[in-house]
């Protein structure tokens, strides 16, 4: 299908303009994270720092446990992604390969409960995860996490099994493979790309999570990044404004390196054996 | 290796890796008592200073350890609300007296009625202790304050010849209107407004005009009455907005920090701010550029203007309220008032500790702030059941409407009354 000149011309300026409008805050908080104080009260803001300073980056690490908080962080994220794909991958098998009145009903509730509010939970949450000394700690708040992410990474990783054959699994039975050999030697290294996306998105999800760890961690040396990130802003919303770009940009990095690494892994897994050749 | 080896040496690995970070208890299993301490200070010298003291308390009460645990004003009131309701609230707890309400009457809070020191109870004002009186229990420590005042731009100032006010001898509400007007032209205006919350700005400046709005009856029931003395602020911004173009119409919807730029740049002459902005000013203002603090303008009753104080409250869940007690009343020594105060660029509640020469210089305008200190009463809306609602619902969408010219000073009581009683009765039933 040919497409026409101005046609073409006017989607890439609107991709352009897409990735100018998803691109423009980040550029800004790095910007903003190498300025001194004087730059940051400028009524004529410039992209390029004109005094570029480190001080930020130094008043943040003396003020508050950085590296101690990415820490915390990467072993909530790295914990909810890794057990949300290990709990859903079967149950989204079984959500997927059996259309049931039970397998329509949980697709319901999946569904439905992505619409509970956080503060409706937190409550009961906290009270269950007091009850199992797991307050203020990294396991209660993965476990939370889990939870939190499992409906969502349910859902999704069923349209990723839908999307692979039947047909395949049919021919290993044939072969005398078992349910579960041929769930793990035949099903999931085609689900690989659909199974990291959704690690990818549960990773993400825990990583930039705010009011539960608020909630469930009261000591600083537990504390997660986000809650860390806060500590920059005072009453009113008044913000230490450096510091914070500063704190922010190095909380953003290792999302964007993680995603960097397996988006290619993503998109490559996605569109492989699409095409007959 | 097949795959469900490395599925079980992964899940191994998780269960080591998580439990290895689990946490431990509440404190130490050695009989030492240990106190959790959640502070909201936020500013890198108030941090510090909040560390040091706890550091000093420790270095010298070796069975009663206290542990600094940084909160965040951003998001106390839900984070406080969950640890009550789970029983795992720190045991003193800094805060907002307009905060304290909900937690006082739900029973969430020590009184400390019995608890406090005679030198702290008498050595900080009456009205200072009234923002923490819910009923007939004391819940929660006044300890630091702050006026709202005007940082003006010194040069201009000093350039359109107008009389400089001081606390002794303060602009009225007209003269200041009349300066700001002198002041703007040339694409300059003489005030910008930061009302992105005009309610507590609007009702607590009220308060030197003679403006109650809430008013209390002989069986305890609260109704609004939007009177003369309630009209004098929001007219007069209004006016500066809609009629003398003497107020930016752009930073009705800021907060305090986003008039900063424009004040540097002189745009604006004149910046209604509470006195801890003082600090950003010092942080991010141009070399050269002089700044000075001036009194709020002074109405009928002076200048008086509503405060909420920041408090130190004790959980009523905690076990160790009386060494909670100890810590706070050794965190509020007048020399510690002042550090903590001086830290935050803010006021003491403390008499003594006003009296410290440090907050009596003129640099940065501590003199100014400090002969405030007399005028700070309890905002009027400290008490009233029902005013976040009316506050959120009513008030901020009315006054916002009303300074954008949207709607008419008539109007504007109607809302206020009318739709604020019924929000109001609905917790006074």
């Amino acid at each position: 299908m040919r497409t026409s000149t101005p046609a073409r011309v006017g989607q890439y300026a609107a991709l352009l303009a897409y990735l100018v409008f998803l691109a423009f805050p980040f550029l800004w908080l790095i910007s903003t994270a190498f300025k001194p104080p004087q730059e940051l009260g400028s009524l004529h803001p410039t992209w390029i720092p004109q005094n570029p300073t480190l001080d930020n980056f130094r008043q943040a690490f003396d003020e508050q446990p950085l590296l101690r908080a990415a820490l915390n962080s990467l072993l909530a994220a790295l914990g909810a992604a890794v057990i949300a794909v290990l709990i859903a991958t079967p149950m989204a098998y079984v959500m997927a390969r059996h259309r049931g009145r039970l397998a329509r009903a949980a697709t319901g509730w999946v569904v439905v409960s992505q619409a509970f509010p956080f503060v409706l939970l937190i409550i009961p949450l906290f009270l269950v995860l007091k009850n199992l000394r797991l307050i203020n700690s990294v396991p209660g708040l993965v476990m939370v996490y889990v939870v939190w992410s499992l409906p969502f990474a349910l859902w999704m990783l069923a349209g990723y099994v839908r999307a692979v054959p039947a047909e395949l699994e049919e021919a290993a039975a044939v072969d005398g493979a078992g349910r579960l050999r041929t769930l793990v030697s035949v099903t999931a290294p085609l689900l690989a790309p659909g199974i990291v996306a959704t690690a990818l998105f549960a990773f993400i999800t825990a990583w930039n999570e705010f009011f539960f760890a608020l909630v469930l961690l009261k000591t600083p040396e537990k504390q997660t990044l986000p809650v860390i990130l806060t500590h920059f802003i005072g009453a009113e919303g008044v913000a230490d404004l450096g510091p914070l770009a500063a704190a922010a940009f190095l909380a953003t990095l290792p999302s964007l390196v993680v995603f960097a690494l397996i988006q290619r892994r993503i998109t490559g897994g996605m569109l492989a054996g699409a095409v007959k050749s | 290796m097949t795959a469900r080896t490395k599925i079980a040496i992964l899940l191994a690995s998780l269960t080591l890796l998580l439990a290895g970070c689990s946490g431990g208890g509440d404190g130490a299993d050695d009989g030492r008592i240990t106190l959790r301490f959640q502070s909201l200070a936020w500013q890198e010298e108030s941090v510090e200073a909040n560390k040091e003291l706890v550091r000093e308390w420790n270095a010298t009460h070796p069975d009663v350890r206290v542990e600094h645990v940084q909160g965040s004003w951003d998001s106390v009131h839900d984070q406080l609300l969950t640890s009550f309701e789970g029983g795992e609230a720190p045991d003193i707890i800094h805060d907002a007296s307009d905060d304290l309400a909900d937690f006082a009457y739900g029973g969430y809070l020590a009184d400390l009625t019995g608890l406090l020191s005679e030198r702290l109870k008498s050595g900080i004002p009456e009205r200072s202790w009234e923002t923490v009186t819910f009923g007939d229990g004391v819940y929660g420590v006044p300890f630091l304050q702050e006026p709202r005042v005007l940082i003006a731009n010194a040069d201009l100032l000093k350039e359109s010849g107008v009389r400089v006010p001081t606390p002794e001898d303060p602009w009225t509400w007209e003269e200041f209107g009349r300066v700001a007007k002198r002041l703007s032209g040339d694409g300059r205006y003489g005030v910008a407004w930061p009302l992105k919350e005009p309610v507590s700005a609007t009702l607590n400046l009220s308060l030197s005009t003679g403006g109650q709005l809430f008013h209390r009856s002989a069986d305890g029931k609260v109704t609004v009455r939007f009177e003369e003395g309630d009209q004098v602020v929001p007219r007069t911004i209004h006016d500066q907005v809609n009629t003398d173009r003497s107020a930016s119409p752009t930073t009705l919807g800021s907060g305090g920090s986003d008039t900063l730029p424009g004040f540097f740049a002189g745009k604006y002459a004149m910046v209604p701010l509470g006195f801890s902005y003082r600090q950003q000013i010092e942080q991010q203002a141009p070399d050269g550029f002089d700044w000075q603090v001036l009194p709020a303008p002074a109405g009928a009753d002076g200048l008086t203007q509503g405060v909420s104080p920041q408090t130190l409250s004790i959980a009523e869940d905690s076990p160790h309220k009386k060494e909670a007690a100890a810590f706070v009343d050794f965190l509020l020594q007048p020399d510690n008032m002042v550090r903590l105060a001086l830290g935050d660029w803010m006021l003491p509640t403390g008499t003594e500790a006003l009296n410290d020469p440090a907050l009596h210089t003129p640099e940065h305008g501590w003199a100014t702030g400090t002969a405030l200190a007399g005028h700070l009463s309890p905002a009027p809306a400290q008490s009233v059941r029902g005013y976040p609602e009316w506050k959120d619902k009513v008030a901020t969408p009315a006054l916002q409407e009303y300074y954008s010219g949207a709607i008419g000073m008539a109007e504007l009581r109607e809302r206020l009354e009318e739709d604020g009683n019924l929000v109001l009765a609905r917790y006074q039933r």
